[in-house]
């Protein structure tokens, strides 16, 4: 994963960059297998892997498929990415172990979940449907939204458009 | 692309696999890994397989645009009429337990339509960006 | 040491994610940049949530131990949201390429600034 991440930092052909993020993706859902997070990992795998690389290759067919040489040096970003780095991992040490029952995070509310008292085996749909339906319905909302900006963004042509784009839009 | 032949016959014979595979994660959600989220998406990627291997165009005869702009807003709307019909037989709002005489008959239902509204809305929007992009592009992706 | 490994993969794929936002100025990398920086957040909140030992939270009478949901459920949704707000970028980009007809950074600068230069009095 990080050979497939350093490579796409440094190709230039954006091709290769999205192909490369797909790859990722696919090595991404399997950690989250092996993290026991399996309705996660099939999220991932078929949104990152299948319909963002579909997005960015259609999105490329319309630019330019060739990213430009870099004008400036990279060492402020570089010097800016690293102290971060180094700030996060730092913080990092101060967070309880890998693995560790007596974490925060298992704590407070997630026994009551356990319950099962909606006897739905699967307690991630439960959770998802049920005790937090309000989020539930926050995050339909906001891709409902996504894709309303979306239309309005691309609906309209422009009038002066290049060749190749002939056809009539249907709206 | 839209002119292999391999390619048009392989995803004939695998479409409807995918999009019954959609249906099992949609239904099969409440036992195993699925749910609106993942089927959404699933039925998605299904019929951006078919537009791909066919032409934007036929797949905008197949699912048409009014289609699947009703997609995009009747699942939040499914999702909120629940949330509704929780508060017209006395509940609070989306309170499933008051769905059913057995509240927890109740929650499977509520959670039966949730799931449902998302699905829909999930894969209005993903077919929605989806035809967007290609119609942009001209003739073919 | 290896009690905070993940935390330390996590950083890693963080800064990479943030050095192509920063450093490049393609728009179409700076939205992979920004995916890969968002996978990093997803394994912030799974990453805590297992337990060694543990299983998929999905009830069964064979297991007791199972890894917290809570996590998995706020970043599926955020997967999902988070393919959406990225299909909007690339709305945008797509926008600004027709605009402009680039979509690197310098060069839409680099144009926003003749057309400043050209035109004092029209507002731009």
């Amino acid at each position: 994963m990080a050979i497939a991440v350093f490579t796409l930092i440094l190709t230039r052909n954006l091709f290769s960059v999205i192909v490369l993020s797909g790859i990722y993706s696919f090595l991404m859902a399997t950690i989250l297998v092996a993290l026991d997070a399996v309705d996660v990992a099939m999220t991932e795998a078929s949104v990152g892997a299948g319909i963002s690389t579909v997005l960015l290759l259609g999105a490329l067919h319309l630019c330019k498929s060739e990213e430009a040489k870099h004008a400036h040096k990279p060492w402020l970003p570089l010097a800016v990415s690293l102290s971060t780095g180094a700030l996060l991992v730092y913080g990092a040490f101060g967070l309880p172990t890998f693995g560790d029952p007596a974490a925060p995070i298992h704590q407070n509310v997630v026994p009551r979940y356990m319950q099962n008292e909606t006897e739905v085996p699967n307690v991630v749909t439960a959770v998802l449907a049920s005790f937090r339906g309000y989020d539930t319905l926050g995050e339909t909302t906001v891709v409902f939204t996504a894709g309303a900006g979306l239309i309005a963004l691309l609906r309209r042509r422009k009038k002066t458009e290049p060749e190749g784009m002939q056809r009539k839009d249907d709206a | 692309m839209s002119n292999d032949l391999v390619l048009r016959v392989i995803g004939r014979l695998l479409i409807p696999f995918i999009l019954l595979f959609a249906l099992y994660v949609q239904f099969h959600g409440d036992f195993g890994p699925g749910g609106g989220f993942q089927a959404g998406v699933i039925i998605a990627a299904g019929l951006i397989f078919f537009a791909l291997t066919h032409g934007v165009d036929t797949a905008r005869k197949v699912v048409p645009d009014w289609l699947v702009e009703t997609m995009l807003a009747s699942g939040v709307l499914i999702y909120a009429g629940v949330g509704l019909a929780g508060l017209l037989f006395g509940g609070n709002y989306l309170d499933y337990f008051v769905l059913d005489h057995n509240p927890v008959h109740g929650q499977h239902r509520g959670i039966f339509w949730v799931e449902v509204g998302v699905a829909t809305t999930v894969s209005g929007v993903m077919l929605k960006i989806y035809y967007m992009f290609a119609s942009r592009s001209g003739s073919e992706d | 040491m290896f009690g905070h490994f993940s935390y330390i993969i996590t950083v890693f794929l963080m800064v990479a994610g943030l050095f192509i936002i920063i450093a490049r100025g393609n728009l179409i990398k700076k939205l992979v940049g920004l995916s890969i920086f968002q996978t990093s957040v997803y394994l912030l909140y799974i990453v805590p949530g297992k337990l060694v030992g543990g299983t998929a939270p999905i009830i069964s009478p064979q297991y007791t131990v199972y890894s917290n949901p809570l996590p998995h459920v706020l970043i599926l949704t955020a997967i999902v949201v988070g393919v959406a707000t990225l299909a909007l970028g690339l709305a945008l980009a797509v926008r600004i390429r027709e605009a402009y007809g680039t979509i690197e950074e310098d060069e839409i600068l680099a144009r926003d600034h003749v057309v400043v230069a050209a035109s004092h009095e029209e507002p731009v």
